[in-house]
């Protein structure tokens, strides 16, 4: 009975924690615009634009999270996805400088005038639509997860082996990107963006609205983890997760649902990277550096593996604490992150979220002693 | 070799040999069960016993031979899950329960019929599987604990939770390992009750150490040795033959 409580009460709580995203998403874009600045309650748009960061590396996190906290796939290349969904949300933003770039080339934008393209490469056409974008942002990181889960999944590569697939994958699409000649603006990656759908990206307005974008975006990836979750094959996945091979014995095709929730997480880590880019201003290779994907798994450790709150607040909190450190004490941030880790291993096996019911359980406890 | 024969016989095992870097696990081994029959199979260290359940499965891939279940069905061309669709539940020599899961979903999760995942993803539980798995709960007797989690259940409540998903899997052949390992005696006579109970609409084969128990059972025994058949028959008709006596004490 009382873990029948405590489920509908997580219910609850990530309902409460939906709400509260749209909250903030809300709050901060009208306290930017209608607050005049000066007063106290003005949210100045540099705190909007780091908060609309945080969002999308939250929903990168949940990202993560759906694959390793609720189905024990632990990728290491999450980051791969969140940066192929910038380059197709890039694509778009390139294309609509037009011939406002330096060279004024109305079809090429200025990397492709200066490595001497003559005309666009195929995979650019269509980019100039929004909504070509907008889907290839779903597609393009949906399509690879599909292809290395399919090999992965089917031929039972599981455990350390997965995780070092996704990492090479990373790394692989980080020096392909880093080359001129893949027409992906090489090295020096996309930047310079001017408008989206006709609103200059600079503006506070546009700011605001792409912020706001994010935490709608945040709060349906949580909507749609809850269910999946919550769902008869949410209990199917996590039993994946504890005991694979009894399932294959109980007649479950594993690879399925395996497969469906990669997939999935892919193309969330698709949008959190398109919202990031015309937030951040740029979108270069170093997206695809491994570092970041560990750093994402990282977060969603601190957080709460397994939890639905759990990765939001841990991307928040140690990108919050990111932005501190390299900004105070840029040489320390590295082993600040090191030690992090060991501590929420050591600690905190249930991250912050855990740390609550951890407490809750040692008073309670005291409490049952107290009377005797 | 036809893949499909026609036989009476509900498992039907031919000449399968499987082999571990040169060790050869079984050896030419040929087994029938028939429907409705109850097997025990009984068998020193190494003899094969669990190797036989893994090919039966689809855990292992037999080198050669020929594995037919009901007279149709290939099992060395299907995987664990197909195997498991067609009906052929495992029990395992340790009590293996979703731990993070509630003794309910457990059975839930066992429940025979749906199985694919996006057959899962709306699904809501109809009022037949809900009269079954009261059922199931009953006869498990396990009603209170049906909200507590698989990690907090004894050994004991395990292995019955295990038995009650094997009912809720509802299977056409049970397998079942070493079902008695860690009992205490009156356990042991409890657990024949009630694999003689399930025999009655299933058919069962048990793997198992304990003499006792499997005189309990009082059914057909099959003793392996060294990966083949070596006898066949009552418990005091192999008992009395010689090569079993010298296997199991002349080493």
């Amino acid at each position: 009975m009382i873990t029948r409580f405590l489920w509908r009460g997580m219910d609850r709580n990530v309902r409460l924690f939906v709400l509260l995203v749209l909250a903030i998403g809300i709050a901060l874009p009208l306290l930017n615009q209608l607050v005049p600045p000066g007063s106290p309650f003005h949210v100045p748009a540099w705190l909007m634009q780091l908060m609309g960061k945080y969002l999308c590396y939250a929903l990168l996190a949940l990202a993560v999270d759906l694959v390793w906290g609720f189905c024990g796939i632990l990728s290491l290349g999450h980051g791969a996805f969140f940066a192929l969904g910038g380059y197709c949300m890039g694509m778009y933003l390139m294309r609509q400088i037009g011939s406002r770039g330096v060279y004024g080339n109305p079809l090429l934008p200025d990397f492709m005038v200066f490595l001497n393209y003559k005309e666009l490469p195929w995979f650019w056409y269509g980019f100039n639509h929004f909504w070509f974008a907008m889907i290839m942002v779903v597609v393009v990181p949906s399509l690879l997860a599909l292809a290395l889960g399919w090999f992965a999944f089917r031929s039972r590569v599981t455990g350390v082996y997965l995780s070092i697939i996704t990492q090479a994958m990373t790394f692989a699409l980080m020096l392909a990107f880093f080359r001129n000649d893949m027409g992906l603006g090489g090295n020096n990656g996309m930047t310079d963006f001017k408008e989206i759908l006709g609103f200059s990206v600079q503006a506070d307005g546009t700011r605001a609205a792409l912020y706001f974008a994010s935490a709608v975006a945040l709060a349906l990836g949580l909507v749609i983890s809850a269910a999946i979750v919550g769902s008869r094959f949410g209990k199917a996945l996590t039993a994946v997760r504890d005991a694979e091979s009894r399932m294959r014995f109980l007649g479950y095709r594993v690879e399925g649902y395996k497969l469906f929730v990669f997939v999935l997480s892919a193309a969330m880590a698709g949008v959190a990277g398109a919202l990031y880019v015309p937030q951040v201003g740029i979108i270069n290779p170093s997206e695809f550096s491994p570092a970041n994907s560990i750093e994402a798994v990282l977060w969603v450790a601190v957080g709460g593996r397994g939890t639905m709150i759990g990765p939001v607040i841990g991307a928040i909190i140690v990108n919050f604490g990111k932005t501190w450190l390299t900004g105070a004490l840029p040489e320390v941030w590295l082993f600040a992150l090191g030690a992090l880790f060991i501590v929420v291993t050591l600690l905190l096996p249930k991250g912050v979220v855990g740390l609550w019911g951890q407490i809750k359980a040692r008073s309670q406890a005291k409490k049952a002693r107290a009377p005797a | 070799m036809s893949s499909t024969r026609s036989t009476s016989a509900l498992l039907y095992l031919s000449g399968v040999t499987v082999s571990f870097d040169g060790f050869k696990a079984l050896n030419n081994l040929s087994l029938l069960v028939e429907p409705g029959e109850m097997r025990a199979i009984i068998g020193p260290n190494g003899a094969g016993k669990t190797t036989m359940m893994d090919v039966v499965t689809g855990k292992t891939r037999p080198d050669t031979g020929e594995v037919v279940f009901d007279g149709r069905a290939d099992l060395t061309k299907l995987d664990e899950a197909s195997i498991a669709t067609l009906g052929i539940g495992r029990k395992f020599q340790k009590p293996t329960v979703f731990e993070n899961h509630t003794v309910r979903d457990n059975l839930v999760l066992a429940l025979a019929g749906l199985r694919k995942w996006h057959s899962l993803l709306l699904a809501a539980p109809t009022k037949a599987e809900n009269d079954r798995l009261a059922e199931i709960l009953s006869i498990i007797r396990m009603e209170e604990q049906q909200h507590m989690l698989g990690a907090r259940l004894s050994h004991g409540q395990k292995q019955w939770l295990e038995i009650g998903m094997l009912l809720a899997q509802d299977p056409k052949l049970l397998l079942v390992d070493e079902p008695v390992a860690g009992m205490t005696d009156v356990e042991t006579e409890t657990t024949a009750q009630v694999l003689r109970e399930i025999n009655k609409t299933h058919s069962v084969v048990v793997v198992e150490h304990d003499m006792s128990f499997v005189r309990a059972l009082g059914v057909k025994v099959t003793v392996l040795h060294e990966g083949s058949m070596l006898a066949e028959g009552t418990l005091d008709q192999v008992s009395a033959d010689q090569r079993v006596v010298e296997v199991y004490l002349g080493r």
